[in-house]
């Protein structure tokens, strides 16, 4: 199942033995509160190990490749103009203008009223338009605008939603709300054609305070039916962490071992460098195994993590250390 | 009871901080002698690029600095120089084996050229700058401003050679990262001591010791480095090779100068060496 491949929205996900937790606010509340917690220690321990892991030549030019592949080239500022997400766009296609062989971002990650010009200019080029939708980053609007707003970037193009969730009802305990509110814009995904946007469910782990909250938001956006499951808008520190990041991957492993359904994971925020990228790289495949290893399942929310990608890769075929001069400020 | 001696680990200097090199490497460095002295860090290209990467960090701040302040800091360095001028003799002694005489004048000069340079700071720029006569209503100026970041293989001097490349450069703007002479590095790495308890901020100077033939390649065809001073470079092949590399950014590159009195009153031309000029045309009236 690639991103671009329909998938049906319904309310009822198909969850199998899941099927029942949904139904009302005291069992799901019962499932999440029964999922095991984690393990503080451990779970930190646990990610500084795989931390340590010596990634070198072939491999680490095999890393730098794909981690290229993975990333959602971002901008989400106040200050964006159409010019901007126009050259953004045209970098995600050839990051690096003078290497052919360096391969395009998985997509570039826009507002929703950028996401036409996005589209205009990546054209048939593979790489996907990311918008993020429901009143991003804070996500405090009522629900028909977060729904109206979802629409519009699908309407104007957008191949993925990154909706943020009602951190406020998920730290009160109403998660048949958060539960509710996911499954909606998810349906506010679909394209008349009957395809569906993919949907990133952001959880802004800054916010979450525990990594218990952390595993039941990742179960609870899986069970509501997301794509992939992602960490932070960016916009709040702490925002992209190693263990927050197992945390999420330990979920949809499981997940997938319960339903058989695959869900992707993507952080974002925080990765700036090759060396950090590749860490995440390990803690994937060591967590989830060799299929999550592919951009259609794990993805970097990132922008300046890029150019440091860039300048590792120059640096392993051409043997000399290249400088931030030779790409673009963005 | 015998109290336990306190052995001095050398280590790199790099970003204001002092970190073993990432290696883990060590060399034996010995006295004129040809007994132990101390162990001092063998830098590695990796602790090359993470000084480069100091360098390059500090530069925007070094340059934007008025030329006046950076005087002052310069000046301040010979003051804790000064201050600290018994360890260097000291050390002058044992590295080279110079009588205490020759090792007081060698600090004097030290202490000297850095006060010089300093009081060079603030008068570059009306010395190699210069407002040019143009046929328009125009002001034209043409000032000095620092390369960026220079690379320096430092002379087998150990204490006054150092000074009298890294000064220079310092002064006019420029970030530094010296390999220091891998005979005598011991000195060095107390001068960076020195320097970075001198309001220097961390990352203007960044020294490595260890061996230049291994070193100096990686900072030559580092694209991120925009001069390179071969003064120490004492084999003509890797002098050529070096320069070779430093071509791929047209590097701005100083060749060797094997010979060179260090005590001899310098000149200026090691501060204009790494200078770019830039010239300005603004409307006269307006």
């Amino acid at each position: 199942m690639t991103p671009t491949a329909s998938s049906t929205a319904s309310t009822a996900p198909g969850l199998g033995v899941l099927d029942d937790v949904v139904r009302s606010d005291s069992s799901l509340r019962r499932f999440l509160h029964g999922l095991p917690g984690v393990d503080q220690v451990g779970c930190e321990a646990r990610a500084a190990t795989l931390a340590t892991r010596s990634v070198k030549t072939t491999s680490k030019a095999f890393a730098i490749d794909l981690a290229i592949r993975m990333v959602d080239l971002t901008t989400l500022e106040g200050q964006d103009t159409h010019g901007k997400v126009r050259a953004l766009a045209s970098k995600a296609m050839r990051p690096d203008p003078a290497d052919p062989s360096c391969p395009p971002t998985a997509a570039v990650c826009v507002y929703p009223d950028m996401v036409a010009t996005a589209k205009q200019t990546l054209g048939e080029s593979g790489v996907h338009v990311a918008a993020v939708a429901t009143a991003f980053p804070s996500g405090r609007a009522a629900m028909d605008i977060k729904l109206a707003d979802t629409r519009d970037a699908v309407e104007a193009g957008a191949d993925e939603i990154d909706m943020v969730i009602d951190r406020g009802a998920f730290l009160s305990g109403r998660y048949l709300d958060v539960y509710e509110e996911i499954v909606q814009v998810r349906e506010a995904c679909a394209r008349p054609d009957g395809t569906s946007a993919h949907l990133k469910v952001i959880f802004e782990t800054g916010e979450l305070q525990t990594y218990d909250n952390v595993r039941r938001a990742s179960w609870l956006a899986m069970m509501a039916g997301g794509h992939f499951i992602k960490t932070s808008t960016g916009k709040v520190q702490p925002a992209a962490t190693l263990p927050v990041t197992l945390v999420m991957l330990e979920a949809v492993r499981d997940f997938r071992e319960q339903t058989g359904r695959m869900v992707g994971v993507k952080p974002a925020g925080g990765i700036r460098s090759t060396k950090d990228a590749i860490k995440y790289l390990v803690m994937v495949n060591e967590t989830c195994g060799e299929d999550w290893l592919d951009p259609d399942w794990f993805r970097f929310g990132a922008s300046t993590l890029l150019n440091d990608l860039l300048m590792q890769r120059t640096k392993m075929t051409t043997g000399r250390y290249s400088g931030p001069d030779y790409f673009t400020l963005d | 009871m015998s109290r336990i001696d306190v052995r001095k680990t050398y280590k790199l200097y790099i970003g204001g901080q002092f970190p073993r090199s990432e290696s883990g490497r060590s060399y034996v460095v010995n006295d004129a002698k040809g007994r132990l002295l101390a162990n001092a860090a063998r830098a590695s290209r990796k602790d090359a690029r993470d000084a480069v990467v100091a360098a390059r960090a500090a530069f925007g701040g070094w340059s934007g600095r008025t030329a006046y302040n950076r005087a002052q800091v310069v000046y301040r360095v010979a003051e804790v120089l000064e201050g600290r001028r018994e360890q260097f003799e000291a050390e002058l002694r044992a590295a080279e084996g110079v009588s205490s005489g020759r090792a007081r004048a060698y600090v004097d000069a030290a202490v000297d050229r850095l006060v010089w340079y300093a009081g060079w700071a603030d008068k570059i720029t009306q010395v190699v700058g210069n407002a040019n006569p143009v046929a328009g209503p125009y002001f034209n100026l043409s000032t000095p401003e620092p390369s960026g970041v220079v690379a320096v293989v430092a002379p087998q001097g150990p204490l006054l050679g150092l000074v009298s490349v890294v000064a220079p450069l310092v002064v006019t703007g420029n970030t530094v990262v010296v390999i220091a002479s891998e005979q005598h590095p011991l000195t060095a790495i107390t001068l960076g001591e020195v320097m970075a308890t001198s309001d220097l901020p961390g990352g203007v100077v960044n020294v490595l010791t260890g061996s230049q033939a291994e070193i100096a390649p990686w900072l030559a065809s580092h694209m991120d480095v925009n001069g390179i001073d071969l003064t120490g470079v004492a084999d003509p092949a890797l002098a050529a090779s070096l320069e070779v590399a430093a071509a791929d950014n047209l590097k701005r590159v100083r060749r060797p100068a094997p010979d060179t009195d260090w005590l001899a009153e310098p000149g200026l031309d090691r501060m204009t060496h790494f200078l770019e000029t830039k010239t300005v045309w603004h409307p006269i009236g307006v």
